[in-house]
């Protein structure tokens, strides 16, 4: 059991050392920017793949557009994709790295978005549409917390893809978490290389649980006793 | 060099058999072990497992929590955790590879027995199948469809995901990103892409090819979901 | 009043569902749509509150042209009620009952208030009420939708077979609910189903419709029985129509003898000595069973009828679950009041089939 014990040698090392917490290239600083970059990816896909997403699932109209994001999002390199936006756009800001983050965490959230708003029974449209409630009623008070499991779960899906994307877009500059597995694999520095990747993993796990706990949360109980999620 | 960058095609001809590693065309074979190896090792282990998991009910809880967890792991730290055991060699990319297709597969095979209607399991109880035939004759021909969405799933996600191992020095064609990032120039990045959508797509119309032939019955597929 | 005016809907495709159907669906009765699938039947009602738009002619509202009113708001104002009830799955019972008076802009309090009401009023437990549709059996939520679409208290309610999806037990029950809460609202319903004897059951008028969105024929149940206007109603209408007719007629006219029963305890008793068939009832007038002149020992099954509420076809149905051939007539208590021999039957039978 040689490299466990080198293993959990690397890992006192690494969170052992005081100056790994302090400073700009501290854990708390590098963690915050992990968190920031992640999540400005995840509000900026959020933002244009749902309401995307619920057009499309409420009219019927662009449902090719879903397909073939979808399997493309699954097809691209993301690691040529980083490159090639860092090739053609520069480093200056974190603009050409964030694009493509944001590029691939939208497809999940819309096919989920769009098959949960079309997944609904159209009884219950009906109904709604009975009632009185207008085209935009039935859309938010019907249709949105009917999918809203589904579209959980492509917001979850979307920001796996997220956090690990970021960490894998520390190689072109990026700050975040992932620097330290970088820098320390160039540097041959194996204490920074384990630390950083125990840190990413931890980091990753933590955002599954606030997920499922947010699915717990904001789905009615009404809703998650029949739906299946995945 | 002569006058001026060369044009895309230039490069290739001249990239693409060099006798060294990190020629094209070695590249291209790499990235195909490492995609394939995992595609195939974890339906061989899905498979089994799934079965599991239908017969004894109480294991598909755990196992699927277990499966949630390692699909949300970030492949990067992965690998580079695993370089402590198995260095810095292909198995390191091939391991997290398999778990990944593995968190897709077992749901899609339990699924997939699940979605043998009841009449037909019951029927084929009352014709006097035995449970291994049934599993054989029945069940399995009945889930392929489930099974092989996922594995379309599997073959193009695993394909994209191989080029992340070039940061450990065994990406397949992503050595072709790290190259052109080192030394800036927008060729290789493009070659790499397209030849690896490219082979995302092969293998994702084989499978589609696979399931005509293998289930005639089926007429009209669904787009996949997630 | 609900007046179809030479109503048309064909579909781009030049599908005819509805073919000029003029029609009147009377304020305060149930109007029924019968038919098979394909008669424009669900169309037709679906175009009364705008779910669909009709192509042709119009359809007033009290005199006023639905085509006048925003969709929205003529719906708020028209109860809809469908085969699967299609409750909110995320919303709770009295929730969902609330829909319609949330929309209106009620206040929460008096919206959930009056949700209540209707939930007792449908002969639903108070307790259902902080409870999920997928918590409730099919005829509940049948109930809930039922409830949903009174909530606002709208003088008109659209039925589309609401109760098709029901095992026929427990839509027998929400059939008979249905009248009884008819008989204390006074709704104009129109009522889509494609079973004649729902149709019959539950109609004040009953409109058949062939395929095609033709109308083949207008009229009340009894009418509709007893003069079919062409072959397609004759046999819509089905087998034993002489007999379904008789639940038209009433058995107030049936002329009963009260000197055919003896009490159990009293013994023989001589008055009654020579008729051949003789009811003993208990000491509070409760039928026990026909006792046979022939076999005076044992005795032999009856069947009762509740005199002036049920209709002939119970009466005769009565007389021929007994071998003696006679039908016991009960009042609303289960206490004799009478016989109806066969003679008596036989009377009533020959007016019925004369008029």
């Amino acid at each position: 059991m040689n490299w466990l014990t080198s293993f959990f040698a690397w890992l006192v090392e690494f969170f052992g050392n005081g100056d790994n917490w302090a400073g700009s290239g501290g854990i708390p600083a590098r963690l915050l920017e992990h968190l920031e970059f992640s999540a400005l990816a995840l509000l900026l896909a959020v933002l244009i793949a749902v309401p995307l997403g619920l057009v499309i699932g409420h009219t019927g109209r662009g449902e090719v557009l879903v397909v073939i994001s979808a399997n493309l999002a699954r097809a691209l390199p993301t690691l040529g994709l980083l490159v090639m936006f860092v090739l053609l756009l520069g480093t200056a800001s974190i603009w050409p790295v964030i694009i493509p983050l944001v590029l691939l965490s939208v497809p999940p959230i819309l096919v989920n978005t769009y098959e949960g708003v079309k997944g609904v029974d159209p009884e219950l449209r009906d109904a709604a549409y009975g009632m009185g409630l207008r085209g935009g009623q039935v859309l938010g008070r019907v249709l949105v917390p009917v999918a809203l499991p589904l579209i959980l779960l492509g917001c979850r899906l979307s920001a796996i893809q997220v956090v690990a994307t970021t960490t894998v877009a520390s190689y072109t500059g990026l700050g975040g978490l992932g620097r330290y597995v970088i820098d320390g694999f160039a540097t041959k520095d194996y204490a920074s290389v384990v630390g950083g990747s125990v840190l990413i993993v931890l980091f990753a796990l933590v955002v599954q649980v606030l997920f499922a706990l947010a699915q717990r949360v904001a789905v009615s109980p009404g809703v998650s006793q029949r739906s299946k999620v995945r | 060099m002569g006058d001026g960058p060369p044009s895309i095609w230039e490069w290739i001809g001249r990239n693409w058999d060099t006798g060294r590693v990190d020629s094209i065309s070695n590249l291209l074979t790499d990235h195909l072990t490492m995609s394939l190896v995992p595609i195939v090792l974890a339906l061989v282990l899905a498979l089994p497992l799934g079965l599991a998991c239908v017969r004894w009910r109480w294991l598909y809880q755990p196992t699927s929590g277990f499966m949630n967890v390692v699909y949300a792991l970030p492949s990067l730290p992965v690998f580079m955790l695993l370089i402590s055991v198995t260095g810095l060699s292909q198995t390191t990319v091939i391991i997290p590879l398999t778990f990944y297709g593995m968190a897709v597969l077992i749901p899609a095979v339990v699924d997939g027995l699940n979605s043998v209607p009841d009449h037909v399991r019951q029927s084929a109880v009352a014709m006097g199948f035995t449970p291994l035939r049934r599993l054989l004759q029945v069940e399995l021909p009945i889930a392929v469809p489930v099974v092989l969405a996922g594995m379309r799933v599997v073959a193009v996600s695993s394909i994209s995901l191989v080029s992340v191992g070039a940061l450990i020095g065994q990406g397949g064609l992503g050595g072709l990103f790290t190259r052109a990032y080192q030394n800036p120039f927008m060729p290789p990045v493009i070659v790499g892409i397209v030849l690896i959508v490219a082979l995302a797509l092969v293998a994702d119309g084989l499978l589609v090819l696979a399931q005509r032939l293998l289930t005639p019955w089926v007429r009209a597929r669904k787009g996949t979901a997630s | 009043m609900i007046t179809f005016d030479s109503v048309t809907k064909r579909y781009p495709d030049g599908t005819v569902a509805v073919d000029h159907l003029s029609l009147e669906a009377p304020t305060g009765e149930i109007t029924v749509f019968v038919g098979p699938s394909g008669c424009g039947k669900t169309t037709s009602l679906r175009m009364i509150n705008r779910m669909i738009d009709a192509s042709e002619g119009r359809i007033l509202l009290d005199g006023e042209p639905v085509q006048n009113i925003d969709p929205p708001t003529l719906r708020r104002g028209i109860g809809y009620v469908i085969q699967q009830a299609g409750l909110f799955p995320h919303r709770k019972i009295v929730d969902n009952v609330a829909t319609v008076p949330y929309l209106l802009g009620w206040d929460r309090k008096k919206a959930r208030a009056r949700a209540m009401e209707l939930l007792e009023r449908v002969g639903l437990d108070p307790a259902f009420a902080g409870r999920y549709p997928f918590q409730l059996s099919g005829g509940q939520q049948q109930r809930v939708g039922v409830a949903r679409a009174l909530a606002a208290d709208p003088p008109v309610l659209l039925m589309d077979e609401p109760f098709s999806a029901v095992d026929p037990i427990v839509r027998t029950s929400l059939q008979d609910e249905l009248l009884r809460l008819q008989s204390e609202l006074n709704k104009t319903i129109v009522f889509v189903t494609h079973d004649i004897d729902e149709a019959i059951k539950l109609g004040d008028r009953v409109a058949v419709l062939r395929v095609g969105g033709k109308l083949a024929q207008l009229a009340d149940p009894k009418t509709l029985l007893s003069e079919p206007a062409d072959d397609f109603v004759r046999e819509f209408l089905g087998h034993d129509r002489g007999i379904r007719r008789l639940q038209f007629v009433s058995t107030e006219g049936l002329r009963l003898r009260t000197d055919l029963t003896v009490t159990e305890d009293a013994g023989d008793s001589g008055d009654g000595a020579a008729e051949p068939w003789l009811l003993v009832v208990t000491g509070d007038g409760r039928p026990v069973g026909w006792r046979s002149g022939a076999r005076p020992a044992g005795l032999e099954p009856y069947g009762t009828y509740v005199h002036g509420r049920d209709s002939m076809r119970a009466a005769l149905d009565a007389a021929l679950l007994s071998p003696s051939g006679c039908a016991v007539a009960v009042d609303g208590d289960g206490k004799v009041v009478g016989v109806a021999t066969r003679e008596a039957l036989d009377a009533a039978l020959a007016e019925a089939a004369d008029g």
